[in-house]
């Protein structure tokens, strides 16, 4: 913009929000600038506008800001953020300023962090597979490129080291193409941002990613902020500069309630919980920028991770992230404290996108089969444990008797496996095939026969 | 014109606007953003605008276009993909790329190709509104109607035939002394039905394929059903199952709010599927309505509208025409955020409290009708609801419970066993079996119905013995209770599950559905016989031909026939072995161990 006035109209201060008055003509969602009187600056963005006065939504805290003298000027354009590639290696805070001590950035160009919608008739069909190693994850739900993927978890089990895990053994069929990770700490302690940044190091992935970190200490409106920086920078890097990008967000409930906090601050009508009504809207601007486009190299692939409330799977972040994402990743506390590492529950679980991904030419002929055949089985010896647990396995009948016993190896040899330990899809179908001998050959219905004569191990 | 005086999100407020109706398109800004009026106060409208408003600003200006949001309806929109109000999307890539930019247009149809116009009416013939005036062949398997458009009636003074662009005349009619001139081109309206001479039951059903759909809970064409679920259910699948499989003529999708990538699925699988009707691609009958989640909130409320209007258009031409709309309660949501941004008093959950009717509206634009041109037609209208956290208490499900009149349960447990399609055969229920009764007995076979019935209380008698042997243990039944275990099983393991990425299981014909029901049935009634003439249950379930039955999805549809006939006869012949087995004196059974 050629000129800029400073308003020292500001006529209310409420939580993160600045009502500045006589402005008559602010952009919707324009971006303006704070200045204290001690020269200190922040940043905001319109919220709300009107021929009378403009509602300014402060990124940062609100302490310091007067109605007397403190000038506000607009900007003229949307919330832009410098990209290149050379953010690759540095950590940034929740609103993009580096925190690593190192040189000043030479951005390539900057970028709205809102992004656009990829037009859906541009999308391509995510189908590369994806190896992470773990058993459960490539056996039963399979994770492709372009995938977006929540874990669900609770306060203290452990996603953070599942995240790491799958951050360090993704593979793919052809891994010479470039790859970066973008990393979200969005509300999260040092102990955990720490924790990342010590993994990525140690594997070398550090040099290949790109970090933002808001922490719990943080202004919580700079987690409106955190993602978007985020999937902006994946944007750049894998629709610009071809890269397979994987980005983690950690932890989406803190941003959720960052959300939550601005809407009782703009005095909205609360919907579920006190949640926004608009919270699936905002949510999917977040999540729908995963995926691949037609005719460019790059792919997004998203990693959240949401922590539930009291474990509570209907909660309204997790129910609407829910049906946003691609499925989900459950991880189950009483598999955590049965000392099962990862634990995750197959029956919450899910991937949607994992018929693209497997079969002849991506996995194995059988892998669909399988994977049908150890839930059906798994499901019957969950009903038989459940049985047990009320009449007794004695009671129970041989066939059922079975399943039980298929039940209990499946979780200590399927399910559970070593934080270092990365098994490759043969292996994890070996490991399937093994289990389902122990059940009759002929109740294996979900598998195509041929596969069954070729793979089944008799005795 | 009017200029605006206050922006709020999706939401715009403009003054000056004296004159101008309810409903009526303007556009807003300087980049002149598509947008609605919705509430008129004074001399100010209350705008929704159908895109981002990033970056207008108050005093930009308002100008009425004196016309309602519309849709263009004619030859070139099948296999077409629209945004919620009916942007090509195909188009746009080529205007700004992989992503879609702002305030960026196209027309919804390509005014330059020719078409082959084909005149049936002839001239000197009076015609009204709605009659067929010709047709253009324009998918291999679909005849595209060309119909009078709305208030002419008169006098043809002219007919052409050849090639023309969807703007050329083809026709001119003499109305009250004025000729006006016809094009293949028509705009209607999208939130007023489009009008019909009469409406009437369906005897029909809509066969989709699915065994559980078909069989035990079945939609008649021009009916009306809800898919309630929570997340991870099956609601899109089972959606895309029937897009792809069910026969009707054709298929509208309205991906209302959902994921990106599921519509990339649906472009990038019909193009290559066949109808299993007239095997010729299902592109071919399809039109694509994408507005995903991330997508303007307001174009997202438009969509479905967009949708059912193109639906009722080829009802119109005499279509049975099928509406799959994934998914409603987006744009219930979508609803609730325009109205909390009007400050209205909300209802339940926020929602606003003219949720219910609304749903109602819509759904009663579905229906089986004689259209204006005497032609029968019908819209089937199949809406998924996404209920939060599985609820169904909730007002989007319940407000669509009181309309529809069929119920698919999805059931969250179903999907974690990976029972798909998961639809719950003890919480579902379908209201037209007696209206359908008579296509069954005629086209499927005269037991069919009664074979269901019995199948239905088979499932429903499992269940009652589940909680029991929960409790005490299945030693604890009798013979004769535990083989109904095994029925049961059977039923809903080689039966009601049905995959839908297995190339032959993904589709049944009412044939081979009715086949595979009558040989479990088969199976039901010798093994029951066979307990009661002391078989034990424990020698039932482990008869070797309970594993032909279960790969009888897998059958062919040219083979079923014979492959049935096969399994009964090992039925028969095994369970006369086990009978006879059990009859021997009991030193020859001794001996044989």
């Amino acid at each position: 913009m050629e000129f800029e006035i400073e308003y020292e109209t500001i006529e209310s201060v409420a939580g993160p929000l600045v009502v500045v008055g006589r402005v008559g003509n602010a952009a919707y969602n324009e971006i303006v600038r704070i200045k204290m009187k001690d020269g200190e600056e922040r940043l905001g963005q319109v919220l709300d506008t009107s021929d009378k006065h403009a509602v300014v939504q402060v990124f940062g805290p609100t302490n310091g800001i007067n109605v007397s003298d403190t000038s506000v000027s607009f900007l003229g354009e949307t919330f832009k953020a410098g990209v290149s590639e050379e953010m690759l290696g540095r950590i940034f805070d929740g609103q993009g300023r580096p925190i690593d001590g190192g040189r000043e950035v030479p951005y390539s160009k900057r970028m709205d962090i809102n992004g656009e919608p990829i037009n859906p008739a541009a999308r391509g069909m995510p189908s590369d597979f994806i190896e992470t190693g773990i058993s459960t994850i490539d056996g039963l739900n399979t994770l492709v490129r372009g995938q977006k993927l929540p874990i669900f978890s609770g306060s203290g089990l452990p996603h953070n080291e599942l995240a790491a895990q799958i951050t360090r053994q993704a593979r793919v069929k052809d891994m010479s193409e470039d790859f970066a990770v973008v990393f979200a700490g969005i509300g999260i302690t040092y102990d955990d941002s720490d924790y990342f940044v010590r993994e990525f190091r140690k594997t070398g992935a550090l040099k290949r990613t790109v970090a933002f970190i808001n922490l719990a200490g943080d202004p919580s409106i700079e987690r409106i902020l955190t993602p978007r920086l985020a999937l902006t920078t994946a944007e750049y890097l894998a629709f610009e500069k071809n890269m397979h990008v994987l980005v983690i967000l950690d932890d989406m409930t803190n941003y959720c309630e960052a959300l939550r906090e601005l809407s009782s601050a703009r005095e909205e009508v609360p919907g579920r919980r006190g949640y926004p009504g608009y919270m699936y809207t905002d949510l999917a601007s977040i999540f729908e920028r995963a995926g691949i486009i037609k005719g460019k190299k790059g792919s997004i692939t998203q990693l959240s991770i949401e922590t539930m409330p009291s474990d509570d799977v209907t909660h309204p972040i997790i129910d609407l992230t829910g049906y946003i994402t691609e499925g989900q990743m459950f991880l189950d506390r009483g598999m955590s404290n049965k000392g099962i590492y990862p634990p995750i529950n197959p029956t919450g679980s899910l991937s949607r996108l994992m018929n693209f991904g497997i079969g002849k030419g991506k996995t194995r002929e059988d892998h669909r089969g399988v994977a049908d055949q150890l839930y059906g089985a798994y499901s019957r010896a969950l009903e038989a444990r459940s049985l047990s647990s009320i009449v007794g396995a004695e009671a129970l009948s041989e066939s059922d008797r079975r399943y039980l016993a298929f039940g209990e190896q499946f979780e200590n040899e399927f399910i559970k496996q070593g934080f270092n330990e990365s098994r490759t899809i043969e292996e994890t179908l070996t490991i399937g095939w093994k289990l389902l001998s122990m059940l009759p050959e002929d109740e294996l219905t979900r598998i195509k026969e041929e596969y069954v004569k070729k793979y089944y191990q008799r005795k | 014109m009017g200029s605006i005086s206050r922006i709020s999100g999706p939401l715009v407020i403009a003054k000056d606007m004296l004159g101008s109706r309810m409903y009526d398109v303007v556009k807003v800004g300087r980049s002149e953003l598509v947008g609605e009026i919705i509430q008129l106060k004074g001399e100010n409208a209350i705008i929704q605008v159908y895109e981002d408003t990033t970056g207008i600003r108050p005093g930009e200006p308002v100008v009425s276009t004196a016309a309602q949001l519309s849709v263009e309806l004619g030859p070139g929109i099948l296999t077409k993909i629209y945004d919620g109000i009916q942007r090509p999307l195909e188009e746009l890539i080529r205007k700004s790329g992989s992503f879609i930019g702002k305030g960026i247009s196209a027309t919804p149809l390509d005014r330059r190709k020719k078409w082959i116009f084909n005149p049936t009416a002839k001239k000197g013939e009076h015609v009204s509104e709605g009659a067929i005036l010709g047709y253009v062949q324009e998918t291999e398997i679909i005849k595209h109607y060309i119909m009078v458009p709305s208030g002419v009636d008169g006098k043809i003074k002219e007919i052409k035939k050849g090639s023309f662009t969807i703007i050329d005349t083809v026709a001119r009619i003499e109305h009250k002394g004025k000729e006006i001139e016809v094009q293949m081109m028509q705009k209607r309206p999208v939130r007023s039905p489009a009008k019909f001479r009469r409406k009437f039951a369906s005897d029909e059903p809509l066969v989709t394929g699915q065994r559980v759909v078909d069989t035990f809970f079945p939609v008649a064409k021009g009916g009306t059903a809800a898919v309630p679920g929570p997340f991870g259910s099956g609601k899109t699948v089972l959606q895309q199952s029937l897009a792809k499989w069910s026969n009707a003529d054709i298929v509208i999708y309205v991906g209302c709010g959902e994921r990106g990538n599921e519509m990339t699925d649906v472009l990038t699988e019909f193009p290559e599927l066949k109808d299993p009707y007239t095997g010729k691609p299902l592109m071919q009958r399809t039109v694509l309505i994408a507005n995903t989640s991330n997508m303007p909130v307001a174009a997202r409320e438009a969509s479905i509208y967009t949708g059912i209007t193109i639906a009722e258009y080829f009802r119109d031409m005499g279509y049975g025409v099928a509406v799959m709309a994934d998914s409603t309660s987006r744009w219930a949501e979508a609803m609730r955020e325009i109205s909390a941004r009007l400050e209205e008093m909300p209802g339940e959950e926020g929602y606003p409290a003219y949720l219910p009717k609304r749903l109602a509206e819509y759904y009663e634009r579905s229906g089986r009708v004689e259209a204006l041109s005497g032609k029968t037609g019908s819209v089937t209208l199949i809406g998924a609801v996404s209920p939060t956290g599985g609820d169904i208490s909730e007002p989007v499900t319940q407000g669509t419970l009181r309309v529809a009149k069929v119920f698919w349960a999805l059931d969250a447990s179903l999907a974690g066993a990976r029972h798909f399609p998961s639809i719950n055969w003890l919480n579902s229920y379908s209201l037209y079996h007696e209206a359908l009764k008579g296509w069954y007995v005629k086209n499927v076979n005269e037991n069919f119905v009664e074979d269901r019935a019995r199948a239905m209380k088979l499932l429903q008698r499992e269940a009652e013995l589940k909680d029991i042997v929960q409790l005490v243990g299945e030693d604890a039944l009798p013979d004769s209770e535990r083989v109904l275990l095994t029925i049961g099983r059977m039923l809903r393991e080689d039966f009601l599950r049905q995959s839908a990425f297995d190339e032959i299981d993904a589709f049944s014909s009412m044939k081979k559905q009715s086949l595979m029901l009558r040989t479990i049935m088969h199976f039901a009634d010798a093994a029951t016989e066979a307990v009661l003439k002391g078989v034990p249950s424990d020698n039932i379930s482990s008869m070797k031909v309970k594993a032909e039955i279960s790969r009888m999805k897998g059958v062919e549809e040219k083979e079923i026939e014979s492959v049935a006939k096969r399994i009964n006869d090992s039925i028969d012949r095994e369970t006369a072995e086990l009978v006879k087995a059990e009859e021997a004196p009991i030193e020859a059974k001794q001996g044989k161990k």
